[in-house]
């Protein structure tokens, strides 16, 4: 029993998502992935708490030293993180809400007119990584639309991303209708992307400002969302 | 006419692929084109591409975007009607270029649209042990990119050597330019100053009639327009992988019914939007701009295009763009090899660096780039001149510095010009030496050097114990921009002003001086 929890965990820390996947070899594949053997591990009858605690959430430690370490780069963290994603996915209905702790609901965007998502799928991956309910709205998405999803969802953050210096204005334009819609205090504005800075961000009235992914969540550690 | 070009250096093509691997990724792009297609976010170009052939899928059946299969015939049969000559016109005709997919006649210019212009300030430093040892470097200030940093840059390109053509490089981010109006200051600026062919992108499809008004206006001085097309535009219809963004592909079915020259270009990152290896990139990033290509001959053929390749990778530790490793001039060189198989010419892409301030770094990875992809025989070599932090920093200093590098770069690639005549003149040549009193060859240098054989030394080298490239470089660059340029004249600026919608006062087109 112990040994499938070893395997899930391993697999993880080699980013392998599923059965096709090679992870870092090609003698891998074949051999079944985190999804496999989640699927198998609870036809096991071992406790989804188990899965969680003993394999995913240690494996995850594990990546994280490796990352600060040099050891592993950005994509083995990505593996790693679509790995979490997955298998989250497939434990989910067994947990009552609280067992799984989410850090809260995290909407995300890139704003209206720009098209650039390399930047905001990294950082929504390992938002979702670390613990986030995240919720992609993909690209050129309208403040407005943005505004309506944040008040449906009550999510408690919002990342916004933009590419292009004729865009980043949206960002400013959101941030406003949140305050008309009497949504700001609600949720914490994160903003991101290459022309943007803590400069921006101040004059705009966002709560921050993420050069990256691991920039944004040690500032978020800081913050306590509103909505929680 | 034929003198009224610029002469560009002609080089023998090294070649990175055999034969068979250009038929192979040819082979392979097809087979992408057809499965998994191309995913197309534009309406009008689904339909137009499904009346000619494609297989279109409807919006629903896949999840909001049209998947297009292309017939193998028809990417063929586009590939054939698009020209293999495009000409670029320029407000000097004497600066037009001739782009001929089956002549390796390389040019270099400049690109990006940089956010930041990078200020330097010459700066002593005094040793505090001995007052007497100084040191001379230069310090480095990032400054947001203004209409007035975009004049400056056009000026200082126009006056440098190297630089052939001229791509907007500099963001203007100037208090009152808005997406309606940024169009026709960016053209305005660049053409200001620059009598060198000048190309941007389109930010409103609005404003192509004003932009086109604006260089006909400008080219009547010369040739007239569109026969002298001063400007011409680049479209990024593809985002990696395989999708035709809306927008973009509005555009370019706007400037391809003009029959305007455009540049379809793709720009995968290997490793984050493409797959790293060179055979995956190049496959996919040749069905992206084939697509964009069967497109524009489509709606008009006989459009001339440029096959706008720029694939770059991905930095492992950020997943951020990264330039100065050899895979990118693996994948540049491989694009090179395939539009010359399909006869289109080919816009390239060399010369970035990853560091953020001239100096050793930015060299090395610059000029490995600059080298090879020229030795390729890209007709039309943009990101040359200047960029660094990736393509975020326009740095005036290294484009000087990068136009003594690509004269370097040219001298390197000139190819062999002796005859069997002058084989016999230098053998008779080491006879007169020999019978001479000195047996020296220096007079016989002059013969040489009237042929433009014989290059000089780095233009910014000390001679004391002490490295002063980048010092000199700024003495050079403060010269150039303190001395003349090709402004436009004031009466057909009153004219543009009258005519144009949308100009910033005429204060903003003043170049601002550089201080010490
Ligand atoms: C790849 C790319 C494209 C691709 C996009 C592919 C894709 N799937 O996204 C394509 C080819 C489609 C493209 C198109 C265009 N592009 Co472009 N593009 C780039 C490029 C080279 C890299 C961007 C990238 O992917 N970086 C890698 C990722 C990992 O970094 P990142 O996005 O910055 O994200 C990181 C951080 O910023 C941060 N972050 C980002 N978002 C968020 C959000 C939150 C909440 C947080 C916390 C953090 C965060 O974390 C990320 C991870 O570290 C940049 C240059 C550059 N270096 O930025 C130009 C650049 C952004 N593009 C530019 C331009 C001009 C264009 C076009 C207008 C070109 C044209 N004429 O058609 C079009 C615009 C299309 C549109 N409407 O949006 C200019 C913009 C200049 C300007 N005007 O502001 C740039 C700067 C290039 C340049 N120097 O000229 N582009």
């Amino acid at each position: 029993m112990a040994d499938i929890l070893g395997e899930i965990k391993k697999n993880l820390i080699a980013g392998r998502v599923d059965r096709e996947d090679e992870g870092f070899d090609e003698d891998m594949v074949g051999q079944p992935g985190v999804t496999e053997l989640v699927r198998q591990a609870l036809e096991e009858n071992i406790p989804p708490a188990d899965i969680l605690n003993e394999a995913l959430t240690p494996g995850m430690e594990e990546v994280g030293v490796l990352f600060e370490e040099g050891e592993y780069m950005v994509p083995d963290m990505l593996a790693s993180a679509e790995c979490i994603a997955e298998a989250t996915k497939i434990l989910e209905p067994y947990f009552s809400g609280q067992e799984i702790q989410s850090r809260g609901k995290f909407v995300i965007a890139t704003v209206e007119g720009d098209l650039h998502d390399v930047g905001k799928n990294i950082v929504s991956t390992i938002l979702q990584a670390s613990g986030f309910e995240v919720q992609d709205l993909g690209t050129c998405v309208k403040a407005d639309d943005i505004v309506s999803i944040v008040k449906e969802t009550k999510a408690g953050f919002l990342g916004l991303s933009a590419l292009l210096t004729s865009t980043m204005t949206h960002m400013k334009e959101t941030i406003d209708k949140l305050k008309e819609e009497g949504l700001r205090d609600q949720v914490v504005v994160c903003i991101g992307g290459a022309p943007v800075s803590e400069e921006f961000a101040q004059k705009i009235g966002a709560d921050l400002y993420g050069e990256d992914a691991f920039d944004a969540i040690n500032k978020l550690d800081k913050i306590n969302a509103p909505g929680n | 006419m034929a003198q009224n070009k610029r002469e560009g250096t002609l080089v023998e093509p090294i070649l990175r692929l055999n034969g068979e691997h250009v038929r192979a990724i040819h082979k392979a792009s097809l087979s992408l084109l057809d499965d998994p297609g191309i995913f197309c976010f534009n309406e009008t170009a689904a339909g137009v591409l499904n009346d000619a052939g494609c297989s279109v899928s409807s919006k629903q059946e896949n999840q909001g975007v049209w998947r297009i299969r292309f017939p193998a015939a028809l990417v063929e049969q586009s590939l054939e009607s698009a020209p293999e000559k495009v000409v670029l016109g320029a407000r000097n005709p004497k600066n037009r270029l001739v782009l001929d997919a089956r002549v390796p006649e390389v040019y270099f210019g400049t690109g990006s649209e940089t956010n930041i212009y990078l200020d330097t300030r010459k700066r002593e430093y005094v040793c505090p042990n001995n007052t007497s040892l100084t040191l001379c470097h230069p310090s480095f200030h990032q400054e947001r990119g203004s209409i007035e940093y975009l004049c400056q840059s056009a000026k200082l390109c126009d006056v440098l050597q190297q630089v052939d053509f001229f791509i907007r490089n500099v963001n203007i981010q100037n208090e009152g330019i808005t997406p309606e109006n940024k169009d026709v200051n960016v053209f305005l600026a660049s053409l200001m100053y620059s009598t060198k062919h000048v190309q941007s992108g389109l930010v409103e499809l609005d404003s192509l009639k004003h932009v086109l008004r604006l260089a006909e206006l400008i080219s009547e001085g010369s040739e007239g327009f569109p026969k002298n097309p001063v400007i011409s535009f680049i479209t990024c219809v593809i985002k990696s992988p395989l999708q035709m963004v809306d927008d973009t592909t509005e555009k370019l079915i706007a400037i391809a019914g003009k029959n305007f020259p455009v540049v379809i270009s793709g720009s995968p990152q290997g490793g984050s939007t493409a797959p790293i290896e060179e055979e995956g990139m190049t496959a996919m990033i040749n069905a992206e701009i084939l697509a964009g290509i069967t497109l524009t001959q489509i709606i008009n053929p006989g459009t001339p295009v440029l096959y706008g390749a720029v694939p770059v990778r991905a930095r492992l530790d950020t997943l951020h763009d990264l330039y100065g490793v050899p895979e990118v001039i693996h994948y540049n060189t491989d694009c090179i090899q395939m539009a010359r198989h399909y006869g289109i010419p080919c816009y390239s892409t060399a010369g970035v660096g990853d560091a953020k301030v001239p100096g050793m770094q930015a060299t090395i990875e610059k000029v490995f780039s600059q080298l090879f992809v020229a030795a390729a025989g890209a007709q039309y070599i943009h990101y040359a001149f200047g960029l660094l932090d990736k393509t975020n920093i326009f740095s005036p200093l290294q484009a000087v510095l990068d136009d003594a590098q690509i004269g370097l770069v040219r001298g390197i690639l000139r190819r062999p010009v002796f005859t069997d005549k002058d084989i016999l003149e230098t053998v008779e040549q080491v006879k007169k030496v020999m019978d001479s009193k000195t047996r020296l060859f220096a007079r016989h240098i002059r013969k040489a050097m009237r042929k433009g054989l014989v290059s000089l030394s780095y233009p910014f080298e000390t001679r004391e114990l002490e490295d002063r490239v980048l010092i000199n470089a700024f003495q050079k660059l403060k010269d150039i921009l303190s001395g003349p340029d090709n402004r436009l004249d004031e009466t057909l600026i009153e004219k543009i002003y009258r005519e144009i919608p949308g100009l910033l006062p005429r204060n903003f087109f003043e170049i601002p001086g550089i201080q010490d």
